[in-house]
């Protein structure tokens, strides 16, 4: 029945100063992108693209004291206490000095956690309400669109980006969708309320590019092509011997800048930074089989796969993905839906956990990404039920810590440290319990989000002046 | 075998039991005779012979019942050809019961009966009128020994997914309703004229509207989706015109409608963990089981995904988080169901005569860190295993042993 009520959901699968202040009171990612990056790696034209308008939003100092404080540095911490300030993380322990001005929150009975992290979204590109009108997540129009950047589909006013929040939610992957082998650059968002897609995009944080295995792109291209696995793999291997080619050209004018620069072309720029390994392939594939041939095409190419996404098989590889260094984002139970996601199984994260790989726990969902936690609970339960070993602040990690290092921003965010960036969420009760809810949000040390509150519960535009 | 399984007398000992049907017993037995409940409580006399089941520290519910989805008629969403719930091309479908569509075998029913789920609702899907949904427990070899009670409702749509069957306007759809519960009400009247073709065309098959029959003598529950809250009154509008029995799914809109719902008497079938607005329900909220219990409806919850029906248990966690009480979900998922379907009598509490559907849990059944100890179906302990336990024992250490 009722399949026209989860008809969306299966649908989907597909400086932060402000003014005035120091642009280095929150903490930036060690490397930057674009033109910052330096001479000997710029691909093209030495101008800013797109940058990043973030600004941090003002907050006086805020002490939450007396709560269960997970760190996800390995530490639960009874009766502790946390200080943000100016965007940061200025101390976490049991005895914290509050400077006079801070708004005292009291934690009793209450949980802490790092902001919620998702490697995979479709948040802004599939806005609701889910018309075609709002359709921007896949450029199925070519197998290969890596010039195609999910920053210029994101709309800042869809009303799921509020529902994310209000699950804890402080930083995003916003994903181009799988329909092509290469779908094009995602976009790091800071879940903040913004009017431009600049001011929310998380400044600094290095681009990812979407790739696709598997069922979708060969029924999305049955009738042109590729419409099988090895003609997958045959488009992703063209592609990249062309971008050696691009990227060839331009060291080499950029060397001796002898002649008339090459000819700039956006989608080779993108798979030559890849091969330059400033940006991150994020690779939606299902089969562990399938996983083992992108490692060899990323082998013969001389890149990393930084994370496979959705990996329901990651469990049969975990040891070739340990090796490898591969993260897999992936749900705790999504399975049956179609032929290559049948063998998933509840233990996939605590078995890649054990064989020392790095799990996080992925949404691709706008419905699940406000329960993430839930999910990792799910996992981590239905794992130590099979006998492995997963920590409460591994199970953490799978929506914390490891995320953000899939996005290269793990010296950022993703844990509460003094030095990081503010982003911090007060649960209710155990956020590995169903009855947890997200009751304030910090991001950038800004409480963006307070469920008891209606001054910090933003909406968007979309949802103002709807009945009742 | 089977005659020895059905007659084998089990006692589940020394846990604390949640009857439904009554308050907690802690410390109490319920004994499962030929495949029924013979007894619950404290004082309860054990037969020599009986198995026992060591529940002490543990919890005891009925089994859960999910009023959604398409078990057993579905085995890969994406793959057509093992979907068997949709009658294609029959936008009136009322005769299409889907009951020898269900596969006994589907990999799907052992991965949801041992996280607690023992029967479902197998719903047609469909355009204006789906079809007729049948209950199945989710254990049995035969169609035959699965199916709990066949139709329990036919099954329409008064949402947005029907504008099409009807010209692409909701009061189409409505018109359009109307128009084949009213041929239905004419054909039976004059059968004689039918079968000698001196009728206008009828709005749908002979067989379609001889289906509808029980719903408009009040025999047989009518199932309407329906999530705007107008299309809501308007569903509660026809159920009155025509004195039906109405049941509504999806309800997105509900809590908005909630006294009028309530005063109608019309139960609601909710999926809680809905909040993402469509322009069939932009007022789409978490709050809404709750908020539609706390007017007095009779709520029912569902996991709408098939694959995902094992997960109804955690849409009765979130409906507690979001404001229903914790007695209040245990009901929507085992007694209100059974209730909504017709089977209140046999199924959804611990009760002497009811089917043994109970499971065993290692605590709440609602929280992530409960396990499943013992699932009974009909009386029998169903083995704790599924295509995914095999998986994940095969590549537990790896490389695997093939």
């Amino acid at each position: 029945m009722l399949a026209a009520l989860s008809a969306a959901v299966l649908a989907a699968g597909c400086a932060s100063a402000r003014a005035g202040q120091a642009p280095a009171a929150s903490p930036a990612p060690t490397q930057a992108t674009g033109a910052a990056r330096g001479q000997d790696t710029t691909t093209s034209v030495d101008r800013p693209q797109y940058p990043s308008t973030y600004q941090r939003h003002p907050n006086p100092p805020v002490l939450i004291r007396n709560a269960t404080i997970m760190t996800a540095t390995g530490q639960e911490i009874a009766g502790g206490s946390i200080l943000l300030k100016d965007g940061r993380i200025v101390a976490v322990g049991t005895t914290v000095q509050a400077p006079a001005d801070a708004v005292v929150v009291d934690g009793t009975g209450k949980w802490v956690t790092p902001g919620v992290i998702d490697t995979h979204s479709h948040i802004g590109v599939y806005a609701a309400p889910g018309t075609q009108a709002e359709s921007d997540g896949n450029e199925a129009t070519n197998p290969v669109t890596a010039e195609v950047w999910a920053e210029h589909s994101f709309w800042p006013q869809d009303p799921q980006i509020p529902l994310a929040i209000a699950g804890g939610v402080t930083t995003i992957q916003a994903l181009p969708g799988s329909a092509n082998l290469i779908g094009g650059r995602s976009a790091v968002m800071k879940l903040v309320p913004g009017r431009t897609v600049q001011e929310m995009k998380f400044p600094g944080a290095r681009y990812g590019l979407k790739m696709a295995c598997g069922e979708n792109p060969k029924r999305v291209y049955q009738s042109r092509g590729p419409s099988t696995r090895m003609g997958s793999m045959a488009g992703y291997r063209a592609a990249f011997i062309q971008a050696e080619q691009y990227r060839r050209r331009w060291e080499k004018w950029n060397k001796d800048h002898s002649g008339d620069a090459p000819q700039r072309d956006l989608r080779m720029e993108s798979l030559a930074e890849v091969l330059r390994g400033n940006i991150f392939v994020q690779n939606h594939c299902y089969r562990a089989d399938e996983m083992v041939q992108m490692l060899d095409l990323a082998h013969e190419f001389g890149f990393k796969i930084r994370s496979f996404h959705h990996a329901v098989e990651a469990y049969k590889i975990a040891d070739i993905l340990a090796r490898e260094g591969t993260a897999v984002s992936i749900w705790a139970d999504w399975w049956g839906f179609k032929e290559e996601a049948m063998d998933g199984i509840y233990e996939n994260a605590a078995l890649v956990q054990q064989a020392g790989g790095r799990a996080v726990i992925h949404s691709d969902d706008a419905s699940g990404i406000q329960r993430l936690n839930q999910e990792a609970a799910k996992a981590m339960y239905h794992g130590r039920r099979a006998g492995i070993q997963v920590t409460r602040d591994q199970a953490l990690r799978w929506f914390t810590a490891n995320p953000a290092w899939v996005l290269g921003l793990d010296s950022i965010v993703g844990t509460l440290e003094p030095g990081k960036m503010a982003d911090v969420v007060l649960w209710s009760a155990d956020p590995l319990s169903v009855y947890a809810r997200a009751l304030q949000v910090y991001n950038d040390g800004w409480l963006v989000y307070d469920r008891n509150d209606p001054a910090h519960q933003p909406k968007t535009d979309f949802s103002i002046g709807q009945q009742p | 075998m089977i005659a020895f399984l059905l007659a084998q007398t089990i006692a589940i000992t020394g846990g604390t039991v949640y009857p439904v049907s009554g308050p907690k017993v802690d410390n109490a037995t319920v004994l499962i005779r030929d495949g029924r409940i013979a007894a619950v409580g404290t004082n309860v006399a054990i037969p020599a012979g009986a198995t026992r089941i060591d529940a002490a520290g543990k919890w005891v519910t009925p089994g859960l019942i999910d009023g959604a989805g398409n078990m057993g008629l579905r085995e890969i969403s994406a793959v057509q050809s093992t979907n068997e719930g949709t009658l294609r091309g029959n936008e009136v479908a009322a005769a299409f019961n889907v009951a020898e569509g269900i596969n006994p075998a589907s990999t799907l029913i052992p991965v949801t009966r041992i996280e607690g789920v023992t029967t479902t609702l197998a719903v047609p899907g469909g355009d204006l009128i789906w079809g007729q949904a049948v209950l199945i427990d989710l254990d049995g070899t035969t169609i035959e020994a699965m199916v709990a009670k066949s139709p329990v409702a036919i099954v329409a749509d008064l949402s947005e997914g029907a504008k099409s069957a009807a010209g692409g306007s909701r009061a189409g759809v409505a018109q359009r309703l109307r128009r084949v519960f009213n041929d239905a009400l004419e054909y039976s009247r004059r059968r004689t004229d039918y079968t000698r073709a001196q009728m206008q065309q009828l709005a749908a098959s002979a067989a379609d509207l001889e289906a509808l029959l029980p719903v408009l003598r009040g025999q047989l529950p009518l199932v309407v989706v329906a999530n705007r809250r107008s299309d809501i009154e308007t569903a509660l509008r026809i159920a009155r015109e025509y004195k039906v029995r109405l049941i509504l799914a999806g309800a997105a809109e509900g809590w908005q409608v909630a006294d009028k719902i309530a005063a109608a008497s019309v139960p609601v079938l909710v999926e809680p963990l809905n909040n993402i607005p469509t322009y069939d329900a932009l007022g789409i909220r978490y709050e809404n089981a709750a908020l539609l219990a706390k007017a007095g409806v009779k709520v029912a919850l569902m996991e709408t995904a098939t694959e995902n029906s094992r997960n109804l248990r955690q849409q009765a966690g979130n409906a507690i988080a979001y404001g229903m009480t914790w007695e209040q979900a245990l009901r929507a998922v085992t007694l209100s169901p059974a209730e909504v379907f017709g089977v209140g009598d046999r199924y959804g509490s611990l009760e002497p005569g009811k089917v043994a559907n109970v499971v065993v849990w290692t605590g709440d059944p609602f929280e992530f860190s409960t396990g499943v100890e013992h699932v009974f179906i009909r009386g029998k302990e169903i083995p704790l295993r599924s295509r995914q336990t095999e998986l994940m024992e095969r590549y537990k250490t790896l490389p695997p042993k093939y």
